[in-house]
């Protein structure tokens, strides 16, 4: 196997056997993503001579969790002195002073830095098609979108051009595109991971997580980046388990839930349903106990979140405003104009979409009307899943209704482009841990299962997780990038 | 229900964004569309649900006033697309 298949364990133990030197894995890093990133796109920005200058220094002082691995970020975390753009016009040459807490972390334990990933503008968008730079492409089938909003990195990890990749998940950033592009995508429970640096979106909702090829992998890369900070007030502080210690194929007797509504929704593909019902069979002979649930309120989880998340998203884009950073317009001779001709002009269609539908059902009389009542039906969806977490350990349900559609096919309407977070959007609204899991292939394309917990069980989800994979080979598929780009 | 274009450009000057006039056709439609969509949510009787506004059981704590140092000033301004003295410059507001 060449050096970028390999995960962040493997190369662990290969530099601990001195098979490989620092600069031999980075290096082919570079390698591969000058092969391939012309086809998928992934990456906004790299930062190889940093990389390799650390690379080379790392070589004899390896002493951090995962000194001398690279990793790469979502372009939606401040990193120092390299440029984080949100794949956004507005901040197309804004560059961080600082690095975000999950960053510096990653960085403390000597991790090397790749580079930036594409994204959708502001992390609103399910296709990668809304950066601004270009879109990212799906290395199943460069015809296809990779998901998003975290595209390009679920793209870069599915490619072999990074073992892993933080992402950001606000209704499904991080699990929609793993599930697109067969790689595991990982969202901790609200709280449990530090959003400082991290450029907000909605602010109840958003969590940072964890990219990568492989389960052992995600747990290894919670154990740095989870935990309290004090300059992020949803951190909560509360003790961080050792997430590998729940690496272990062992799950007799755990008592599995899945929702009858997510399989019986409209527009649910019958090959996925039949891959999820597959792996749940599976499930149930490495020892787990299967039933059948209701959580009837799961068809008013979409609607609530087209609510709830411009409403928060309209009020943290209010920053941007041509005065502290970011694109301005330097010819408005009054500074109302300023604001508007800079806002309109740094931003793409959807976030103006999402700004536009938020300042509204906030507006004076429509906040009791939507936002309150939204809040309101989201008390109801938690209360849902809070029911079944006390008599089941997990829920698991398909992480998305169908595999990664073609580019431009659903761009131009909102309302399909939100239906592929809709087994995604409730865990947000409840603030759970989820991640999803390659569990086969439809005509060639991945399909993702999704594994819930209860707040703050990731090592339960971890757990099960680690036993589907340990007991299947569908992680060990690697896309050719084949078909034709647009 | 549908917006009018008046809404429309009420709501895009409390957002702060000039939109052209086929932007706001678009946004008359797609808006329209999409608060549709949420109408929904009016099926459910919510009178004596508390409203979800945080989602962790935590309260606000105090600390110590411990002075400790900051980021520095040249740093965070930085950003600033046009300064002057070391402050941000804008159009002339009054």
């Amino acid at each position: 196997m060449e050096l970028h298949e390999l995960g962040l364990r493997d190369l662990q133990n290969k530099l601990n056997q001195k098979e490989v030197s620092v600069q031999e894995i980075v290096k082919s890093i570079f390698k591969r993503i000058h092969e391939v990133d012309d086809k998928v796109k992934s990456f906004i920005t790299l930062d190889e001579e940093n990389a390799l200058k650390k690379a080379a220094h790392l070589q004899d002082s390896r002493k951090g969790q995962i000194a001398g691995l690279p990793f790469a970020l979502k372009d939606v975390f401040c990193t120092r002195g390299l440029r984080t753009t949100c794949a956004s016009r507005m901040l197309e040459d804004f560059v961080p002073i600082y690095d975000a807490t999950a960053v510096s972390r990653l960085n403390s334990e000597q991790g090397i830095l790749v580079g930036k990933l594409n994204m959708d503008e502001f992390a609103m968008g399910s296709s990668t098609e809304l950066s601004v730079f270009f879109p990212t492409r799906n290395p199943w089938d460069l015809e296809r979108v990779p998901g998003g909003s975290s595209g390009g990195c679920a793209a870069a990890v599915a490619a072999g051009e990074v073992p892993i990749a933080l992402g950001s998940d606000t209704g499904g950033s991080i699990r929609q595109p793993a599930a697109f592009c067969g790689v595991v995508g990982f969202k901790p429970s609200y709280g449990r991971v530090s959003r400082w640096g991290v450029v907000a979106c909605t602010s109840s909702m958003d969590q940072a997580g964890v990219i990568a090829r492989k389960v052992e992998d995600c747990a290894l890369i919670m154990n740095i980046i989870a935990g309290h900070d004090p300059l992020d007030a949803t951190s909560v502080n509360i003790e961080v388990p050792d997430y590998t210690s729940f690496l272990n194929p062992d799950i007799r007797g755990l008592k599995i839930a899945y929702p009858g509504e997510y399989f019986q929704q409209a527009g649910v593909d019958k090959q996925v349903k039949d891959l999820v019902f597959k792996a749940l069979k599976k499930y149930e002979e490495l020892g787990a106990i299967i039933e059948e649930v209701s959580l009837p309120h799961t068809r008013y989880a979409l609607p609530a979140y087209c609510i709830i998340s411009p409403a928060e998203a309209s009020t943290n884009l209010a920053c941007y405003d041509g005065v502290r950073f970011g694109l301005r317009d330097y010819e408005a001779d009054n500074v109302l104009d300023m604001y508007c001709n800079s806002r309109s002009a740094g931003f793409g269609d959807e976030v103006k979409r999402r700004i536009m539908l938020g300042t509204y059902v906030l507006s004076s009389g429509n906040y009791e009307k939507y936002y309150l009542k939204a809040m309101q039906v989201r008390r109801l969806i938690k209360n849902d899943f809070d029911k079944i977490f006390k008599e089941y350990d997990l829920i698991i349900t398909p992480t998305t209704p169908t595999t990664a559609f073609k580019l431009g096919a659903e761009i131009d309407n909102p309302l399909t482009l939100y239906g592929n977070d809709i087994f995604t959007v409730p865990v947000n609204l409840a603030g759970l841990p989820a991640i999803s899991i390659p569990c086969g292939f439809s005509d060639g394309l991945p399909v993702g299962m999704q594994i819930i917990g209860p707040t703050f069980a990731e090592g339960r989800v971890l757990n099960a997780a680690y036993a589907f994979e340990q007991n299947t080979e569908y992680h060990k598929n690697k896309p050719a990038l084949g078909g034709e780009p647009i | 229900m549908a917006l009018t274009i008046k809404e429309v450009e009420d709501i895009a000057f409390a957002a702060r964004l000039n939109l052209t006039e086929e932007e706001k056709k678009d946004f008359v439609q797609q808006l329209s569309l999409i608060l549709d969509y949420t109408n929904c949510l009016n099926e459910l009787d919510t009178d004596n649900i508390e409203p979800l506004i945080y989602i962790l059981p935590v309260y606000n704590v105090f600390r110590d006033d411990v002075i400790c140092p900051s980021s520095p000033r040249d740093g965070i301004m930085s950003g600033g697309p046009l300064l002057e003295d070391g402050q941000y410059k804008v159009p002339k507001i009054i």
